[in-house]
């Protein structure tokens, strides 16, 4: 079965991919902020700055 | 668990971790199902294929007013329960709703140009989702001006609270103005003015978006949590080292004045 979208395809076409496009950027952004923040830590914790409680400052669970 | 529980960060950051995977699978499965039930959805008699835009303009319409709602909940949280975690929550959610309300008015008028013949109209209802972003981006510069994160959330959340106002304007500026914008048709009194064939998939990408808002959002706040503690962690170190620099010239300035009262 295929899938006519008219005489305004691109319409479309350009709105579902921008949305993709965004909701990618979203996903990309969190995740490297994710990394990036866990990496800050790790390196701060390796210089022997530790939270004051002693537990690991990237201990999630 | 109550919010109290989640108020502890620690506690917080460990549900999460649980919580994500689950969320993340459930936003994808009813992403799939949206989108499939979108692209069977049949041709509007009047607007042709162009109502399949509805399915993604609407869902993002939605969340731009439901992620400021969000912020202004978390900034009350800030003001009157001082919450630990609601301005970490407000923060969080600024840049994920600013995607959205663009997202909104960019899929807004790639369906206004083969509808209305025109890509923008300084209507109300444009005019007015046209200025929820701007404060949000107003909202993001607020926090990155401000060093300390206590005394630029206070400052968010009254902006947050005062831009609530907006709010009820672009829900009801179909009604108070005459505007190009169509009124409401889901949510409206006397039921849907959809047929089931476009109102299901709608609901289903409606849902989908939201629980992919979520699923952001607490990945979002998780992220907000670890920087907070890589700022502690720095002025930890940097306290240190001032303070043994201190130490340093202290010392010094002994030795210094024992050596002179020896000579």
């Amino acid at each position: 079965m295929t899938m006519s979208l008219g005489p305004y395809a691109s319409f479309i076409v350009a709105s579902y991919a921008a949305v993709a496009l965004v909701i990618a950027i979203l996903i990309g952004w969190v995740m490297l902020d994710y990394r990036s923040q866990t990496q800050r830590l790790r390196e701060l914790e390796q210089r022997g700055i530790t939270r004051r409680s002693g537990r690991s400052a990237t201990e999630l669970r | 668990m109550t919010l109290i529980d989640l108020a502890n960060p620690t506690r917080f950051l460990a549900l999460t971790a649980r919580v994500l995977p689950w969320l993340a699978a459930a936003t994808i499965i009813l992403l799939t199902i949206g989108l499939y039930q979108a692209a069977l959805a049949p041709d509007d008699y009047q607007q042709g294929a162009t109502v399949k835009i509805m399915f993604i303009h609407v869902p993002n319409a939605w969340l731009s007013m439901f992620v400021w709602g969000v912020m202004s909940i978390a900034s009350l949280g800030t003001l009157v329960w001082r919450h630990p975690l609601a301005d970490v929550a407000a923060k969080a959610a600024a840049p994920i709703g600013a995607a959205f309300t663009f997202l909104a008015l960019l899929t807004g008028s790639l369906w206004g140009r083969p509808m209305w013949g025109t890509y923008w109209e300084w209507d109300a209802r444009l005019t007015s989702v046209l200025i929820l972003f701007l404060m949000y981006l107003g909202l993001m510069a607020l926090w990155r001006a401000v060093d300390d994160p206590s005394r630029a959330a206070r400052a968010a959340a009254v902006l947050t609270l005062v831009g609530a106002i907006n709010l009820p304007i672009i829900k009801f500026s179909v009604d108070w103005w005459n505007t190009l914008h169509q009124p409401a048709s889901v949510i409206r009194m006397g039921g849907s003015a959809l047929d089931k064939s476009f109102l299901i998939p709608l609901l289903v990408m409606a849902v989908a978006f939201t629980l992919l808002f979520v699923t952001l959002h607490l990945a979002a706040m998780r992220n907000e949590i670890l920087r907070r503690r890589v700022r502690s962690l720095q002025m930890m170190q940097a306290s240190r080292m001032a303070f043994s620099s201190d130490m340093a010239a202290g010392s010094r300035e002994d030795n210094a004045s024992k050596e002179a009262g020896a000579a």
